[in-house]
C-alpha cells in the first residue's frame, strides 16, 4: 500500500515535471508556421498519459497545475487565460470521449488537440472581440487534428510501457 | 477486416472531424470574396480604415508603446515589421480577402479586412469612442 501510494505521488510529480520541461522546450522551438496559438501541443501527452495511467482525477490535477505553473513559470496573465481555456477545453472533451470507452486513445487525443485550438481561438475572439479568426479556425482545426494524432501515438506508446512497470493499484 | 471492425467508431468520428474542417474550408473560400478596405482595432477599438486599392505605408501604434508598420500593395496587406519579440504577425504574409486577419497578441493589434461599403459591420454600434 505504502509503496503503491509512493509510487503513485512519485509518477504524479514526474508527470507535472515533465509537462513543465515540455512547456519550455515548446516555447524556445520557433513556432512553426507563424500561425499564433499553433504549438506542437507536446505537452498534452501528459495529461493523456495521466488520464489513462492513472485516472480521471489525476488527469485534471495534472492539467490544471501544469498550466498554472507553466503560466507562472513562463507566462503572464493573458498567456494564462489561453492556455486555461485550450487546456480545460480539452481536457474534459478527451475525460467525456474516454469515458465512452468506444474510442480509441489516439482519437481521443485527436480530438482533445481540436478542442484545446477552438478553446484558444474562443479566447482570442473574447480578448480582441474580433469573430473573424475563420481562417484561423480553419488552419488550427488541421493542426490540432495532426499533432493530436502524433501525441496520441505517442501516449498510447507511453502508457502500455508505463503500465508494465507501475502496476499501479490507483 | 478484423481491424476495421475494431476502430470502426474510431473511424467514424475521424471522419467527421476532417468534414466538419473541410466544409469550414469551403465555406471561408465560397463566401470569402475580395475585401474593399483594411480596419485596424487596437485592444478592441477601431482605430483607423484603410481603402485597400491605395498603396500605402502606415505605423500602427498597438498597447504598451508597441508598433506595426502595415503595407498595402496591390490590394493586400501585410504587416512587415513589427516591435513584438515573437513576430508571428510579420510572419502571417498577406490577406486580401473579407474576413482574413492578422493578429499581433502582445501589441493588441487586429488588422482586419472588410468587404466593401461596411463600415465597421456589426461590432461598431458605439462608434463614439473612435
Amino acid at each position: 500500500m505504502t509503496s503503491n501510494r509512493t509510487k503513485a505521488v512519485t509518477l504524479h510529480g514526474l508527470l507535472v515535471a515533465l509537462a513543465l520541461i515540455l512547456s519550455y522546450l515548446e516555447a524556445r522551438i520557433p513556432v512553426f508556421f507563424a500561425i499564433p496559438g499553433m504549438k506542437l501541443g507536446l505537452t498534452n501527452v501528459v495529461v493523456l498519459v495521466a488520464l489513462y495511467c492513472l485516472g480521471t482525477r489525476s488527469a485534471i490535477g495534472i492539467n490544471l497545475l501544469r498550466i498554472l505553473l507553466v503560466s507562472m513559470l513562463f507566462g503572464n496573465a493573458m498567456s494564462l487565460a489561453y492556455s486555461l481555456a485550450g487546456g480545460l477545453l480539452s481536457g474534459a472533451v478527451m475525460i467525456l470521449l474516454k469515458k465512452t470507452k468506444k474510442l480509441s486513445i489516439v482519437t481521443v487525443s485527436i480530438a482533445g488537440g481540436i478542442a484545446h485550438n477552438i478553446g484558444q481561438i474562443l479566447t482570442a475572439m473574447a480578448l480582441l472581440q474580433t469573430a473573424a479568426l475563420g481562417w484561423y479556425l480553419l488552419v488550427l482545426w488541421f493542426t490540432g487534428l495532426a499533432s493530436g494524432a502524433v501525441i496520441g501515438i505517442i501516449g498510447g506508446e507511453l502508457c502500455r510501457r508505463l503500465k508494465k512497470i507501475l502496476e499501479l493499484g490507483v | 477486416m478484423k481491424q476495421l471492425q475494431k476502430y470502426r467508431t474510431d473511424l467514424l468520428v475521424l471522419a467527421g472531424l476532417a468534414l466538419i474542417g473541410l466544409l469550414l474550408g469551403l465555406g471561408l473560400l465560397l463566401f470569402g470574396q475580395q475585401g474593399g478596405q483594411v480596419q485596424v482595432r487596437v485592444a478592441g477599438e477601431v482605430v483607423a480604415n484603410w481603402p485597400l486599392s491605395r498603396d500605402g505605408t502606415y505605423t500602427i501604434e498597438g498597447a504598451d508603446g508597441g508598433t506595426n508598420i502595415l503595407v498595402i500593395e496591390d490590394g493586400r496587406a501585410c504587416i512587415t515589421e513589427a516591435s513584438c519579440p515573437d513576430g508571428l504577425c510579420v510572419g502571417m504574409g498577406w490577406i486580401s480577402r473579407s474576413g482574413q486577419s492578422i493578429v499581433c497578441l502582445p501589441n493588441q493589434v487586429v488588422v482586419e479586412i472588410l468587404s466593401d461599403g461596411t463600415d465597421g459591420e456589426d461590432t461598431d454600434v458605439d462608434g463614439v469612442a473612435g
